[in-house]
């Protein structure tokens, strides 16, 4: 089988993300790559070094700049002519792209898989992974959204992919790029950070979500994430939210502070290697799948913890 | 404007789901069922929208069994103006919900079609991008703000670094994210009114659509468990805990 892998890119460096989706292509077949942006040529260079990827398909142009899905998905549904299986990360690139391509090539897309059990057959999360599926596709073509943190990640270094311009259909003519808000941030990405400490509800405030959480994620080098309560309220940005409907997280060590554990939460968060929970109520769910729970008031156990680190 | 909202009956967001011991699914006997959240989203924007004298009108569909009706009503008491139900009994899947929706959107020709991002249910989060390109309209999925001017409509994105603004040409489709609105809940004035607007039942045949599934499942099971661990005395015992693991 020939795959398609998409990859996540800000048009200077290849993502994270891309790494399992690579992974999981693999254990489907042969894997060649889209990289599609605008000056992306950089990108199209680091990508040929991943290690097990075959062809790289460098798609180059203004249209293709904010990886608009208007623009993108006819070019992978042209594409995919000749390949057996598109594969993307679970982004939100991803998730905005890949599902227009699988329309266009009239296939059912396969959404955020955990495994590939044969050539068509899946497993993936549903109900907020409170089950697992496993699906078989009956298309003739395949079109599969990767969740990342179900895969390693592909070594970025050892392999020699052939860089290859494409050209493909380019603006539609539907939308077009206004502007963006990405804070930029030394602290290490959500997705792929080892630590993460994360705040909920109980924080009260943005003022006192930084002062409580971000001094003990410094002294552990860790992501900075959040439960949707606490971003709903604004005490942080939209992108810190994990759970059903925001980031799926498995770092090393996963810190919940004031977090209920609302079963859209635990979405996020329950593949963690180490769970710690601090909360004040001793029932609060978080507890049941915690590793290591503290019963306590966050205000004056996160300070001390911080200061005994 | 005329605006189509698409709204799911799922299983209750507060219900913890139970795998069925045979594997074949979830079990939903006896559980309690309500709209999509995300559709409620929807729902909201859409009278708002119409409240700022953008829309003239609302229209629901829901893909479902007869029980859908109950989401339809929903939407009519939220403040949509009528409905239409496409019964079946059959599970229907995206592509073949995003089929059906572009042929009552040939109908119906509205200028907006508002889904949610995501069915928390089969978590798919496809149907509204899917029925964009059926359709070969613009796609605002995800959406946070949402702003139409004349002949454009302008999206403010969630995306996973933070959020994208872009523009697109009406006739478009929008996908909700959370923090678009809070849903208002009906009165029950309202929920009386809803009552007697009118609600259509068709099926997916009259609209031509075959709904066999591209995919099967095989099997249902229950994710890896977790045990609870164990209770710290406190701070102390934490450091000493994570000091261990080598964090500290
Ligand atoms: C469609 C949908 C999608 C959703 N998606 C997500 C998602 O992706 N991610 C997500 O997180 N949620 C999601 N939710 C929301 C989820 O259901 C919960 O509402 C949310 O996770 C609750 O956030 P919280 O735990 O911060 O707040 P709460 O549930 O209010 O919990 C606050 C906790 O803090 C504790 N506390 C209070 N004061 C203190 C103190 N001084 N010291 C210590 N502990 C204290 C309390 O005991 C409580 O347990 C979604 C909901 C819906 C309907
Ligand atoms: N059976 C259905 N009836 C009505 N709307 C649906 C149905 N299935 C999906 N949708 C719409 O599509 C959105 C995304 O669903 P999904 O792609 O299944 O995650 C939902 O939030 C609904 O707006």
């Amino acid at each position: 089988m020939k795959t398609l892998v998409w990859v996540e890119h800000d048009n200077n460096h290849v993502a994270d993300a891309t790494l399992a989706a690579v992974t999981a292509a693999g254990k489907l077949g042969e894997v060649h790559l889209l990289v599609a942006g605008e000056n992306c040529g950089g990108v199209a260079d680091a990508a040929a070094k991943i290690a097990g990827v075959g062809k790289v398909h460098v798609a180059d142009d203004a249209a293709y700049g904010h990886h608009l899905a208007e623009n993108i998905a006819p070019l992978v549904a042209e594409l995919m002519g000749d390949h057996d299986a598109f594969v993307a990360p679970a982004t939100t690139t991803g998730k905005n792209v890949a599902p227009r391509v699988a329309a266009l090539l009239d296939v059912m897309q396969i959404s955020d898989i955990l495994s590939v059990e044969g050539d068509k057959t899946f497993t993936r999360p549903i109900y907020a992974g409170n089950a697992i599926a496993t699906v078989e596709s009956a298309d003739a073509k395949l079109v599969i959204t990767v969740r990342g943190t179900a895969f390693e990640k592909a070594a970025t270094e050892g392999g020699s992919g052939i860089v290859e311009a494409v050209s493909g259909p380019t603006d539609a003519g539907l939308s077009s790029f206004v502007s963006e808000e990405i804070a930029e941030s030394d602290r290490p990405e959500l997705t792929s950070a080892k630590i993460i400490v994360s705040g909920g509800r109980a924080l009260g405030s943005g003022e006192k979500f930084e002062e409580v959480i971000t001094p003990l994620a410094d002294k552990l080098g860790a992501g900075i994430g959040a439960s949707r309560a606490a971003v709903d309220a604004g005490y942080v940005p939209n992108d810190y939210q994990v759970g059903q409907t925001g980031k799926i997280v498995a770092p090393e060590l996963y810190i919940a502070i004031g977090i209920s554990g609302a079963i859209q939460h635990l979405a996020g968060m329950k593949d963690s290697k180490t769970i710690v929970a601090i909360n004040k109520d001793e029932d609060a769910p978080i507890f049941q799948v915690a590793d290591y729970g503290l019963v306590a008031d966050l205000f004056k156990a996160v300070p001390e913890l911080t200061e005994k680190l | 404007m005329k605006i189509l909202v698409p709204v799911k009956r799922v299983i209750d967001y507060n219900v913890k789901p139970r795998v069925k011991a045979d594997g074949s699914g979830v079990d939903l006997a006896n559980v309690k069922m309500s709209m999509n959240p995300f559709d409620e989203i929807s729902v909201e924007e859409a009278i708002r929208l119409k409240e700022a004298g953008k829309a003239e009108e609302i229209v629901a569909v829901s893909i479902g069994p007869a029980k859908a009706t109950e989401t339809l009503r929903t939407a009519l008491a939220m403040g949509a103006d009528r409905a239409i139900l496409v019964e079946t009994d059959d599970e229907v899947e995206p592509l073949a919900v995003a089929k059906i929706l572009k042929a009552i959107v040939d109908e119906e020709s509205p200028r907006l079609v508002i889904t949610g991002k995501q069915a928390i249910d089969d978590d798919s989060n496809q149907t509204g991008q899917m029925l964009a390109a059926l359709l070969g309209w613009g796609q605002g999925t995800f959406a946070n703000t949402v702003e139409v001017e004349g002949e454009a409509i302008t999206v403010k994105r969630e995306i996973d670094g933070g959020l994208q603004t872009v523009k697109l040409n009406l006739p478009a489709v929008v996908t909700t994210d959370l923090r678009l609105n809070e849903p208002r809940y009906a009165s029950l004035p309202n929920i009386m009114k809803a009552k007697s607007k009118p609600l259509d039942t068709k099926t997916p045949g009259d609209y031509g659509v075959d709904t066999t599934p591209r995919l099967t499942t095989t099997n249902v099971g229950e994710p890896p468990k977790r045990e609870a661990g164990e209770i710290l005395e406190d701070v102390d015992a934490l450091v000493a805990k994570l000091k261990d693991m080598g964090v500290a």
